[in-house]
């Protein structure tokens, strides 16, 4: 996959580009290019990472602003075309906002902004994104946020849940989303949003390597 | 072109938790303030904005509060409009 790139959207006040662009060259070996949040051309990407961090100091509300963004209005076309768009905390904030995907993310229940290690149940294999396989069906990923508290209306759980969308499930919910939820996936599974950081557990001497897959099967097809 | 005040509220819907508004809630009860059953918070955001007419100036502020100023997934939203 030597042509295969990965662009990562930078907006004003992303904090995790750098990091994803680590895991993906350092670790994984994949290709990435910084794609300025103005930008619209994404002719020279395979796959997009929107990555965390707190684009346009969160005003109004987290992605509020960034869903006007030229990148964000250009990604309609790319996501239909059945490419791959990972959204990692506020990336995720971002889809849900902009409509890529259902629900919204508010402040986490205990008002605290979390900065923890959890442990994830793997729910769905839609697209790909996690090792569904006999041996792992729970992963440890670290979150840093403090609004990732999943809010949705109940006809839009139901549809989650039989639609199998719900990709992962905190084991001791954190911050008070509902059914659990820490990411969903599109109807078409290539849109995943989740509020932990695959990004930062990709090298054992940081804490683990259970985002690995997450980041690497931005190449699948 | 006429000009308007137009002050928009926006609140958490009912059914979402507002735990900023809990948490002031418990900061009201320790003040000594009595009777608080409930207490939530939200946003108030004022536009000056000019059209033709009133009909005009609501069609605007009706699309800036339903794609941009609210999220009605958990939000709901309302305003008033006074011509300057």
């Amino acid at each position: 996959m030597d042509n295969f790139i990965v662009g990562i959207v930078v907006f004003p006040g992303s904090n995790c580009d750098r990091d994803v662009s680590w895991a993906l060259e350092g670790c994984l070996d994949i290709r990435t290019k910084y794609l300025w949040h103005e930008s619209s051309d994404l002719s020279e990407v395979d796959a997009i990472v929107l990555p965390g961090g707190f684009s346009y100091g969160d005003y109004l509300r987290c992605g509020a602003i960034a869903r006007f963004s030229p990148l964000i209005n250009a990604l309609d076309e790319f996501v239909k075309s059945g490419k791959r768009v990972l959204g990692i905390c506020n990336g995720f904030q971002i889809l849900t906002e902009s409509g890529f995907l259902p629900g919204a993310l508010t402040a986490n229940k205990n008002l605290n902004f979390i900065c923890d290690d959890v442990e994830l149940d793997i729910v769905s294999s839609k697209g790909g994104w996690f090792n569904n396989g006999d041996e792992k069906q729970t992963i440890k990923l670290p979150i840093a946020h403090g609004e990732g508290r999943y809010h949705c209306d109940s006809d839009t759980l139901k549809k989650l849940v039989d639609d199998e969308l719900i990709a992962l499930r905190y084991k001791n919910n954190p911050n008070g989303s509902s059914f659990d939820i820490a990411g969903i996936t599109n109807e078409k599974g290539n849109v995943l949003g989740l509020m932990p950081h695959p990004e930062r557990a990709c090298d054992e001497t940081i804490g683990g390597t259970d985002g690995l897959f997450t980041l690497k099967s931005l190449i699948v097809k | 072109m006429d000009q308007f005040a137009v002050k928009v509220f926006v609140r958490l819907r009912p059914s979402v938790l507002d735990p900023a508004g809990e948490a002031t809630k418990s900061a009201s009860i320790k003040l000594g303030a009595e009777g608080i059953k409930s207490l939530r918070i939200g946003k108030m955001i004022e536009v000056k904005i000019e059209g033709n007419g009133e009909n005009e100036v609501r069609e605007k502020i009706d699309l800036l509060c339903d794609r941009l100023f609210a999220n009605t997934v958990i939000e709901d939203y309302e305003y008033s409009l006074e011509k300057l």
